[in-house]
């Protein structure tokens, strides 16, 4: 009996499941090489809902689109003025700032999400946790975070688009999520979230690589595991430039 | 257009204007080559100006202050213009210096004190370098002006270093002089070195004039010789310590510098030289008074991220 009934109760998730809508998703490229031409890139994110049962809702669906990097760990300091000279004075450490954090939606995020699901799921410059280790008051905190977050984007390292997502016949949605030459290695997530009243009702994501390629991962490897020949090496090289420039010098 | 030009470099992880580094490298190569100094000076500022990663710009400015003083050290040792023995306690000063200096140079980032540091002795140096230098190219052109012959200085190593105890003779410097004083020469450039990027003929070149009292006819080439193993040292550092130098954007760097330094030679020859060491005093004013203004002017930005590289 009592198997029964646990077995109707699965029955019946199962069933609450395939009411809710479903994301199918693909990547214009799952891998981004860096080579020595790279100059930044475009990633297209792009997919389709699976309403339940085919029935396309009158309402355009809410959606957000996030490409996040590895995190690390990274200090943020301020300068003051110390006889004169501006020198820096106070510094916080953020045990877990993304290197790269982009984030696409089809209206601003205040207006597309509640406070909660925002601040669950990470979704807008905002709401992202850093984890600040640094002990200070909120208040501190708050500034020398949103001093971060306007450095990463000026350096295009973050990236808000408030209407970045486009739909098309409430089915297809796209984002084009610009990517700079100065972007981290390592690996990336894209999310994709379908809204509705404020709320997540469905997920999904798909990973992305982002990785020297060729002459780049070469000449990296290289300067990482054998860092004594590789610094042998530059000076030799640029011994032999300067006497080979020399001799050409002499001779005209 | 762009794109033949764009270059991604693998140790300062970004892309640049591959034309804007080596005319960079140019610009900075023929100063050298016209004045006879390295220009690490310059090079360093500019490519942090330009948004190199600071110790990345600093390790492979040093790299490429090598390749710019081996042509130069070359030519004066054939001309037998060096002081091997003199230069040989110099490099072991500026071994000890470099490494010292390495170690300052993380303590100093740690401290989140580097840029400011780099900024001030910069100030500093520069400053008073480029004074001191202005000042004698217009007493000398006012005496020349006059009519009258230029007051030869005495060459009188400074009374501090001749109270030093181990007095060694340097015949081809003309000097019998303490061991220590161009040891200690040597370690004070070896730090600058590898905290700045800079050969340190700026400084190396006036403190062997006026505080060794060396010969002028060695002072430039014993420099050069020096500046070339510093420089070297403080590349394998970086290289073994951080892993900051960047071998394509030294490579840059050289191609333009090493043509930049020929044509600077050249363009040496046809100047007078109280003309040319006139222009170099107030370029390294102009360096020194841009870096002073950076320093006191209220930042547009009062925030700064520091990352494992940065």
């Amino acid at each position: 009996m009592r198997v029964l009934l646990a077995l109707l109760m699965l029955l019946a998730g199962a069933a609450a499941a395939a009411q809710q809508p479903r994301l199918v998703t693909d990547l214009s490229q799952s891998r981004i090489d860096i080579s020595y031409r790279f100059a930044g890139a475009e990633l297209l994110i792009f997919g389709a809902i699976q309403y339940p049962g085919g029935v396309v809702p009158e309402e355009p669906p809410g959606i957000a689109v996030v490409l996040r990097g590895p995190v690390e760990p990274v200090t943020v300091r301020k300068k003051a003025r110390i006889a004169g000279i501006w020198v820096n004075t106070q510094a916080l450490r953020f045990e877990s700032a993304p290197g790269f954090y982009a984030v696409a939606t089809t209206k601003p995020v205040t207006d597309l999400l509640d406070e909660r699901n925002a601040a669950i799921y990470e979704i807008g410059l905002n709401h992202l946790q850093l984890s600040p280790a640094t002990a200070a008051g909120p208040e501190t905190t708050g500034r020398f975070q949103q001093g971060m977050v306007k450095l990463r984007v000026n350096e295009g390292l973050f990236v808000e688009q408030p209407y970045g997502v486009q739909v098309t016949d409430r089915i297809l949605y796209r984002a084009r999520i610009p990517i700079p030459s100065a972007v981290p290695v390592g690996n990336y997530q894209a999310e994709i979230y379908l809204i509705d009243g404020g709320r997540v009702r469905a997920r999904s994501t798909s990973p992305v690589i982002i990785d020297k390629t060729g002459f780049e991962r070469s000449i990296f490897v290289f300067a990482q595991d054998h860092s004594f020949f590789y610094g042998l090496f530059a000076v030799t090289l640029a011994v032999a430039m300067g006497l080979l420039a020399g001799r050409i010098g002499r001779r005209g | 257009m762009g794109c033949f030009v764009d270059l991604y470099l693998p140790i300062a992880e970004m892309s640049v204007n591959a034309l804007v580094i080596i005319g960079l490298g140019a610009l900075v190569g023929f100063l050298s080559g016209m004045f006879g100094v390295g220009g690490g000076f310059l090079t360093t500022p500019l490519l942090i100006f330009y948004g190199i990663p600071p110790a990345v710009a600093v390790a492979s400015s040093a790299t490429q202050v090598t390749g710019t003083s081996v042509s130069g050290a070359y030519s004066y040792f054939r001309r037998g213009q060096i002081d091997l023995k003199m230069g040989a306690v110099l490099v072991a000063g500026g071994m000890l210096g470099s490494v010292l200096g390495s170690f300052l140079f993380r303590w100093l980032k740690s401290l989140g004190q580097i840029d400011v540091t780099i900024a001030i002795i910069y100030v500093l140096f520069l400053g008073t370098v480029g004074t001191l230098m202005l000042k004698e190219v217009l007493t000398t052109m006012k005496a020349q002006r006059s009519g009258q012959a230029p007051a030869r200085r005495g060459r009188r190593h400074h009374p501090l270093v001749a109270a030093l105890p181990l007095k060694m003779r340097f015949p081809r410097s003309g000097v019998y002089i303490s061991v220590l004083a161009p040891f200690l020469v040597g370690a004070g450039v070896g730090v600058l070195t590898v905290i700045m990027g800079v050969g340190g003929g700026f400084i190396m070149v006036p403190a062997m004039l006026y505080l060794l009292g060396m010969a002028a006819g060695v002072v430039v080439g014993t420099s050069l010789f020096q500046i070339l193993f510093v420089t070297a040292v403080a590349t394998l550092l970086h290289a073994t310590q951080s892993q900051t130098v960047d071998i394509l954007l030294a490579i840059l760097l050289l191609l333009g510098g090493v043509a930049g330094a020929q044509l600077g030679a050249r363009a040496a020859q046809r100047l007078p030289a109280e003309k040319l060491r006139l222009f170099l005093a107030l370029l390294v004013l102009a360096v020194a008074i841009r870096l002073a203004i950076g320093l006191t002017w209220t930042p547009r930005e009062l925030f700064s991220i520091q990352t494992a590289l940065a």
